[in-house]
């Protein structure tokens, strides 16, 4: 009986300790932090950035001190500018190991001379806009971002500004232009980019590049190229809508929303940035063919029997009906 | 050398404006910008206080650190300056300042801002001393005439004091010695409260 009696008060005493603790936690949110100083809790208000009123109401007057302001400093000059060098470096390093030990991946017979259509010109158009725009967007946003710490050592404080200011207009007048792009991209090309069970099997051996085996059919499209599609449509609109928020400052947004959308947009940016040099290298030196066919729009018969076996059955049949058709 | 600082006595100033007019005709900046502006704390309430703010020269300053070009400078005595040839107006200065202190002339599509603009704690810019070009840029100079910033010198009650930072926390301290740590013969209760008088003579 003791023992129930004991184990009863100390059941007890615990609850009413935490109770006593909870209504503690409660009483210091209803009452504020420190009751017996007012005048401690009027600055550590105004600390927290509670706005007043001011006559001169320029943009974000009315909050005497913005801390935001250092979380985006400590975000921009320690974490962005750091590992966007080197996710760079390491993704250009990645590259060109694969270059050296994996190779190019070339044509496994002779060209037939039989040329077959792969893009119209208005989706060839389209490519080099964006691409172009794409390339003008990265170089003048990292040199924005990175300017101070890698060309200023080098080149002095009026080249660096002078480049910089250039940059600047630049990247605010291209970036609405490349946004438009990218959209135009998804509506062309978004019914040749649905993900289907056959790009699974793609993802095995990397379209063949990797590994032995045969190679896994392919459409028109094959899974790298579906992933990178819509990479460019998710990263292109965060990084676009972003962008879009810190070019047209005349709609009101805080200091808070730009320093948010900065971050936002630098971040996946650079990640962008990165995720292209695969593309980049896929289209120049990774794969033999691949960028006459985006220059000229036609592609060798072979080269589309070996990269896109399934595209080229479907086109060789088309083809046969054309001339059965037309005979 | 003497640290160069602003401060501004809450029990003191009574949201004037003054040293927000006299710093735009001093330095005759373009219409729009405000180097200095008045944020009053539960404005109309019993113990509303206001306070001046402009550029405070920070030693640690966070415009200085995210611009692009680095286009900010230290003078010897603590104040914080740049140099509007370099500033490209890409606003991040605005963005880490927790004073609001850079002012752009221009809010326009593209993020044309024009060339940032602030406090210069009435030191000028980089060009020579007192020239057109410096007073056009930055306005005039008056650290190099010999004297403080004008919005300091001329605060009707004396709240802003600007200078050297030893000079300026002597002063402050001891007003805060003869107010006593929570002064109640001060300010609104004594402007507005007369219960302490009716106390006095029962």
């Amino acid at each position: 009986m003791a023992t129930r009696t004991a184990r009863r008060t100390v059941g007890l005493f615990v609850l009413s300790t935490l109770l006593l603790l909870l209504s503690g936690i409660f009483y210091w949110q209803a009452i504020g932090a420190d009751i017996s100083n007012p005048h401690a809790n009027f600055w550590r208000v105004v600390r927290e950035g509670f706005p007043g009123f001011t006559k001169v109401s320029t943009a974000g007057h009315k909050v005497l001190i913005v801390n935001s302001g250092e979380n985006w400093r400590e975000i921009r000059n320690g974490i962005l500018v750091r590992f966007s060098q080197l996710i760079i470096i390491a993704a250009l390093v990645v590259m060109s190991l694969f270059y050296k030990f994996v190779g190019p991946d070339k044509l496994e017979k002779p060209r037939s001379g039989v040329l077959i259509e792969r893009y119209t010109l208005g989706e060839r158009v389209l490519h080099w806009y964006t691409a172009v725009l794409f390339v003008i967007m990265a170089i003048t946003g990292l040199s924005l971002l990175l300017g101070r710490i890698l060309l200023i050592p080098i080149f002095g404080h009026w080249v660096d500004s002078a480049y910089l200011q250039a940059s600047k207009v630049l990247h605010n007048y291209c970036g609405p232009l490349l946004l438009i792009g990218i959209l135009l991209e998804f509506v062309i090309w978004v019914r040749y980019n649905i993900p289907r069970k056959i790009d699974l099997a793609w993802f095995k051996t990397m379209g063949g590049m990797l590994g032995k085996g045969p190679r896994p059919h392919t459409g028109k499209v094959n899974a790298g190229e579906k992933g990178w599609f819509w990479l460019i449509l998710i990263f292109g609109i965060a990084v676009g809508v972003t962008g879009i928020v810190l070019d047209f400052p005349i709609w009101g947004q805080t200091r808070s929303t730009m320093q948010l959308s900065h971050v936002i947009h630098a971040t996946v940016a650079v990640l962008f940035v990165t995720v292209s040099f695969g593309h980049i290298y896929m289209g120049t030196v990774g794969i033999e063919g691949v960028f006459e066919g985006m220059c000229t729009g036609f592609v060798d018969a072979v080269w589309a029997q070996q990269h896109y076996d399934l595209w080229y059955e479907e086109k060789m049949h088309e083809k046969g009906e054309r001339t059965e058709a037309s005979s | 050398m003497a640290r160069m600082k602003f401060l501004c006595d809450v029990e003191r100033c009574i949201d004037c404006n003054a040293c927000v007019t006299s710093c735009n005709n001093e330095h005759d900046v373009p219409w729009g910008i405000n180097r200095r502006h008045v944020v009053t704390m539960d404005d109309g309430v019993s113990g509303e206080k206001s306070i001046s703010v402009a550029c405070m020269h920070c030693t640690d300053a966070p415009c200085a650190a995210v611009c692009p070009v680095d286009c900010f400078y230290f003078t010897p005595d603590g104040i914080v300056l740049h140099d509007k040839d370099l500033c490209i107006g890409c606003g991040y200065c605005f963005y880490a300042c927790p004073f609001g202190a850079p002012q752009f002339p221009e809010e326009n599509s593209f993020a044309a801002r024009g060339k940032m603009d602030k406090c210069t704690f009435c030191a000028g810019g980089p060009l020579p001393d007192n020239s057109v070009e410096e007073y056009k840029l930055y306005g005039r100079n008056r650290i190099a005439e010999g004297k403080l910033p004008l919005c300091a010198e001329m605060c009707a009650t004396k709240a802003l004091l600007g200078g050297d930072g030893d000079v300026v926390s002597d002063i402050y301290i001891q007003r805060v010695v003869k107010r006593g740590g929570r002064p109640d013969t001060w300010g609104w209760n004594t402007a507005y409260n007369f219960k302490s008088e009716k106390e006095k003579k029962p």
